[in-house]
């Protein structure tokens, strides 16, 4: 297991969420720390998967601050979308993008946000240039702008070749992902999270929906990952798995962090009632 | 020589070869491919604009302004008559502009198609897992990105079918175009017919050259599905 620095990658403040009237999280507020892997277990409706989609705003949270990269997420007018490059997500049901070969799925990501970058720069260049002709004295510098649509397909094109042979999947690479296993394309998934090279990924349910039998295979990724050193926060119902791999797990019922601690201390020494009784009915 | 007994079928094609009637088919036949064609892609393109628009969420203003003005145009394009709209278009909006008479017919037809394609378009779009708009979301994609490189793709794939419905409807549709002078097939067999008191040939023919164009537009269509199809499993 890698050692963990005292370097928050995530700060969540006093995060509530409400859909409605209902009360989902109830002011929760936890640091996850670079290199820390959290594995977050709970009954089913307790909120757990709402807090990791608050964590990279795929639910607003109603209250609360999210603080990643020195910028609180949950505020409006700071973009998201910078932001949640950094923030790798995987998803129960997969969420490959049907439309396009497992190789495009890696790649559409990093090039339309590769090529979005040029764009922009391309733009605020013309202003500039604009801005030079009336200004000959003191001409401000324009963006170098060195990549090229090509130059940028062809590094995604290498890299997702690169994380497809890595999982051994290199012969999927033009196929559509109705054509892949369950495993298979929950492998190709978080590989897919992996090409925007994040600094922390969310997992929420990874093998909930998987036959038994390709659970194995994903939890193996997962394990290298966190070997690795990545942050994670993953959410699930496999016990065995989250006390190997998690340095912390944290227990959540009704909105609320009821305990955390080490997988030593929860699993083994649970002093909060409902997990004890939570535990008594996974683990049997 | 015995003097063959002129048959409805000799009065036809009389009017066609020596009248020159096939000139008039011929100028019908293009105009009306022309205005049908024309006018689903710019129905395809002012749909799928509209759908999105409906779909997108509403927290801001703006958005809500938009839809506003998008159940407007659908409200009067799907509730007036077509012929209307094309009264309209060219006698009180576009009077006074040097424009063909055929062009103003594609843009009314555009417009008219733009406001069924949105409803077929927007039914395409939710039909569409809202996990895929989660997982572009998630790596980063824009709202826009996402919609354009993935939910549109797959949200066309499953409109294809009533997509052609619309193209045949709005191909037979053509034939209210004579209502502003406008030569469309219909047109071009009807002068025919009126010319010789003859109705049932010209229109029997008529009705085979429409037959042909939606036979032609139902293969095109299995086509683009099959070639779409390759994205589901064989």
């Amino acid at each position: 297991m890698t050692e963990i620095n005292a370097n928050p990658m995530i700060e969540v403040l006093n995060l509530t969420k409400k859909f409605g009237s209902l009360t989902v999280l109830d002011d929760i507020s936890t640091t996850i720390e670079a290199g820390e892997k959290v594995a977050i277990i709970g009954p089913s409706g307790s909120g757990k998967s709402t807090f990791l989609r608050c964590l990279n705003c795929m639910e607003d949270p109603t209250s609360g601050q999210i603080i990643f990269d020195n910028e609180n997420l949950a505020d409006m007018k700071v973009d998201i979308n910078k932001h949640r490059e950094n923030i790798g997500m995987v998803f129960q049901q997969f969420n490959l993008f049907n439309n396009l070969t497992v190789k495009k799925n890696i790649m559409l990501a990093p090039v339309s946000l590769g090529m979005k970058k040029i764009r922009k720069a391309n733009i605020k260049n013309f202003f500039t240039k604009i801005y030079n002709l009336f200004n000959k004295k003191s001409p401000k510098e324009l963006i170098e702008v060195t990549e090229t649509r090509k130059s940028i397909t062809i590094k995604a094109e290498q890299k997702a070749m690169e994380l497809l042979r890595r999982i051994g999947l290199e012969e999927k690479a033009n196929v559509y992902p109705s054509t892949l296993s369950g495993g298979q394309k929950q492998r190709v998934a978080i590989v897919r999270a992996l090409a925007m090279n994040p600094k922390v990924i969310l997992f929420d349910e990874p093998t909930s929906a998987l036959d038994p039998e390709m659970v194995g295979e994903v939890l193996e990724l997962i394990k290298e990952l966190a070997n690795e050193g990545m942050t994670m926060v993953i959410v699930t119902h496999e016990m065995g798995f989250a006390k190997e791999v998690a340095n912390r797990v944290m227990f959540i019922d009704d909105g609320k962090i009821m305990e955390e601690g080490t997988p030593q201390q929860v699993f083994n020494e649970p002093k909060n009632e409902r997990l004890q009784g939570f535990l008594a009915k996974v683990l049997q | 020589m015995i003097l063959a007994k002129t048959t409805a079928w000799d009065i036809f094609t009389n009017s066609l070869i020596k009248e020159e009637g096939y000139k008039d088919v011929l100028q019908g036949l293009m105009n009306t491919l022309e205005i049908a064609i024309l006018g689903l892609i710019i129905g395809i393109a002012i749909g799928t604009i509209i759908a999105i628009v409906k779909v997108i969420p509403k927290y801001k203003k703006l958005p809500r302004i938009l839809e506003k003005i998008a159940d407007i145009y659908v409200g009067f394009f799907r509730g007036t008559p077509m012929i209307v709209q094309l009264l309209i278009g060219k006698y009180i909006l576009l009077a006074k502009v040097p424009i063909d008479d055929v062009l103003i017919a594609v843009v009314i037809f555009g417009l008219n198609s733009g406001a069924y394609v949105s409803e077929i378009m927007r039914s395409g779009i939710q039909s569409v897992d809202v996990g895929q708009l989660e997982a572009g979301r998630a790596l980063g994609m824009s709202y826009a990105s996402t919609m354009m490189r993935v939910i549109i793709p797959q949200a066309i794939k499953n409109i294809l079918p009533t997509l052609g419905n619309e193209f045949i409807v709005l191909v037979k549709e053509t034939s209210v175009v004579s209502f502003i002078a406008v030569i469309d097939i219909t047109k071009a067999f009807r002068s025919m017919a009126d010319a010789t008191y003859e109705y049932i040939v010209p229109y029997l023919m008529l009705a085979l050259i429409y037959l042909i164009i939606v036979m032609l537009i139902t293969v095109l269509i299995k086509i683009m599905e099959r070639r779409l199809k390759k994205s589901d499993r064989n």
